[in-house]
């Protein structure tokens, strides 16, 4: 995965791991950890959409969290431009923050209801000592001209709006100092269609206005795909698969990938698409399986064969990386892969 | 052509209100369809529409003492329910129509394990002995396909993953064998990889127990998956009806294909403008007596300022005849 770090990534993780203490006892003492996110590496070039997919529990939010550094990531490096951000601390991070914000899946939850809606706009120019009270005030109406919301919402509170223009007011605030990188976390899962295709549009025209770059987090495919260049697909806290949008879907190699794809519901009623049902959840990630998550869930027989062996990813096509396992990729791309 | 199948549940001009500090608002507004025997019907609309409370209104969960069914009729198996008492009501709830809630940890008891919650039923409903429930509670697990289901019922809910819990849910809708199931998005809390195996289990079990299924859900994609025939849905009223294949292939009232429109789905140009909905759905108090699409899109004439008709179009397509929101 290495290779692919080129000069031009905005961000860059390497073999990020994020694992969570199991304490049990009286003692409190550590029996265990959840492996949220166990040797992860991607990147992100300036202005990309990176779409992350996978089943609740995979640990793609606490990947987005770690990256925008709402978590201490347990090892493993994030590199933001040149800066090394893994190991800094919150008061260190505050100047390179203005460069990386965050959008909620619940813009009920994350936004104080206290506040106006022109507090929670302001609040981040606040923080980093920035304009006067008066240009601060021009820089809110501004932003919520940007985002399709009438400036007379600058003085309401954030409970008197519907779920599309509380996201509206999410993704003011997260633009507020021209970032660069926006994770996007479920951004539309909580929104009728209407206000989702409202809310996606809006997302692709600032992208395309302000050069952004996002790392898109959902679980709904289509939507996933209608918005990113790349796809990552994420299996118990690691990245199974990652290529562009074109290649994940078209010519999928990864059987996981293959599988949530034909769980995707067709939109015609004429076409039954056949299926492949997967049996069983996503273990657990405090005790994962030695060798092929995957393998184990589907019992595969050649199962035994990969307790040990390195199951990193390893490119097959151009830009297409796949994980390395021999339960989960065909006989031929495993030949190729195995470099038999 | 063979017999057309029986109709088990006919809604006639449903009417149920809410009572507010704003005085009675009406959530559902003369709302009629109808589920016939073995067939899927899906309700589908933005929240707010009305959908649920349609759904709560057959089986009356409404919440109380707010909630009323103001008009309208429900013929069950040629019963009405509007004007059955509480006690029969009860009796058909679980009984003889099956519920099913999106969220399966509100629809079970965090305190109890999932056997006595499955078993239940059985006391309830069939009076059967505490021991021959558990068996019957174990076999309905089975049946669900929950692996190990004697282990399992020793459980409580929150041992389980959303799938198995959702299961558990089914499991208990399913207990006696009911011969309409109201599945209130039954599958929007969990993956697609889960979802998928979820329809793919009502979908057998519906065809095991011969029952019929009112499937209410906002993703158009699990209705064309799933249903036989569609109830579109937008502020409290019915705006077109249809068999699914038709509703898709031949979408004749405004909102439906501005929905139709608006999903991206796997063959949408990358990064595209997607079609929206201007506007949104007035609030509840504010519907106007016309055409309610025509409010949201900012048309104040007079035409549209009477509720309008909604006419069969052609054979078993029916369709709110507004002059500009119809378009044929």
């Amino acid at each position: 995965m290495l290779s692919t770090v080129s000069t031009s990534s905005l961000l860059s993780v390497k073999n990020l791991r994020v694992h969570f203490p199991v304490r049990t006892g009286v003692m409190m003492r550590q029996t265990g950890a959840v492996r949220a996110v166990d040797g992860v590496s991607l990147n992100i070039a300036p202005g990309e959409t990176l779409g992350l997919v996978g089943e609740s529990g995979c640990g793609k939010s606490t990947l987005g969290k770690a990256i925008v550094r709402l978590l201490k990531p347990t090892a493993g490096s994030i590199h933001f431009e040149n800066s090394n951000i893994t190991k800094s601390s919150q008061h260190s991070l505050r100047p390179l923050r203005r460069d990386f914000q965050m959008i909620f899946q619940d813009p009920a939850e994350s936004l104080d209801p206290r506040m106006s809606v022109r507090s929670i706009i302001e609040e981040p120019f606040i923080i980093h000592n920035l304009g006067t009270r008066g240009e601060r005030l021009k820089w809110v109406n501004d932003l919520l001209d940007r985002v399709g919301l009438p400036t007379s919402s600058a003085e309401r509170y954030s409970f008197e709006f519907s779920g599309g223009q509380r996201q509206r007011i999410g993704i003011a605030r997260a633009l507020a100092l021209k970032p660069k990188l926006i994770v996007c976390d479920e951004p539309v899962s909580a929104l009728d269609v209407s206000v989702q295709s409202q809310i996606l549009n809006l997302l692709v025209e600032l992208q395309r206005d302000f050069g952004l770059s996002y790392l898109f987090i959902a679980h709904d495919l289509s939507v996933v795909k209608h918005v990113s260049d790349r796809v990552a697909v994420m299996y118990l806290g690691k990245i199974v698969e990652l290529a562009t949008a074109v290649a994940i879907y078209q010519d999928p190699r990864h059987v996981y990938t293959k599988a949530l794809l034909s769980a995707i519901p067709s939109h015609d009623p004429k076409v039954k698409r056949e299926k492949i049902l997967l049996e069983g959840d996503v273990p657990s990630p405090i005790d994962p399986p030695a060798g092929s998550a995957f393998g184990h869930r589907i019992n595969h027989p050649r199962y035994e064969e990969t307790v040990g062996l390195d199951l990193s990813m390893k490119e097959i096509a151009f830009n297409h990386w796949v994980a390395a396992d021999p339960c989960c990729v065909s006989v031929d791309d495993w030949k190729k892969l195995s470099g038999a | 052509m063979s017999e057309p199948p029986e109709i088990i549940l006919e809604v006639d001009k449903l009417i149920t209100s809410f009572e507010t500090d704003r005085g009675l608002i009406r959530a559902v507004d003369q709302v009629s369809f109808s589920v016939a025997e073995g067939k899927t019907l899906g309700i589908v609309g933005e929240s707010g529409c009305g959908k649920s409370v349609t759904a709560m209104s057959i089986v009356r969960l409404l919440p109380q003492p707010t909630g009323k069914i103001l008009g309208g009729h429900i013929y069950f198996k040629g019963r009405d329910l509007v004007k059955a008492s509480d006690r029969e009501l009860q009796k058909i709830r679980g009984g003889d129509i099956g519920v099913i809630f999106q969220e399966p940890m509100a629809a079970l008891n965090p305190l109890h394990r999932i056997g006595r919650q499955v078993a239940e039923v059985f006391l309830i409903h069939k009076n059967l002995s505490k021991k021959d429930a558990w068996h019957a509670a174990k076999e309905m697990l089975d049946l669900v396909r929950i692996p190990a289901p004697e282990k399992r019922m020793m459980d409580y809910p929150h041992h389980l993953s959303g799938g198995m819990r959702q299961r558990v849910v089914i499991a208990i809708a399913l207990a006696c064998k009911p011969s309409l199931l109201i599945a209130d998005e039954p599958t929007t809390a969990l993956d697609v990889t889960v979802q998928a195996q979820i329809l793919d289990l009502m979908d057998r079990l519906q065809s095991e127990i011969g029952m019929s299924t009112i499937l209410i859900t906002h993703d158009l994609g699990v209705i064309a998956e799933t249903c036989d025939d569609v109830v579109v849905m937008y502020a409290g009223r019915v705006v077109e009806r249809a068999s699914a294949q038709e509703l898709f292939s031949n979408p004749l009232h405004a909102y439906t294909r501005e929905l139709l429109h608006s999903i991206p789905t796997l063959d949408t140009p990358s990064k595209s403008v997607l079609n929206t909905i201007p506007g949104m759905v007035a609030a509840l108090a504010d519907h106007s007596h016309g055409c309610r699409f025509c409010q949201r899109m900012g048309r104040d004439t007079v035409v549209t300022r009477e509720r309008p008709l909604f006419s069969e179009v052609s054979p078993n397509h029916w369709v709110e005849t507004c002059s500009i929101c119809y378009q044929p």
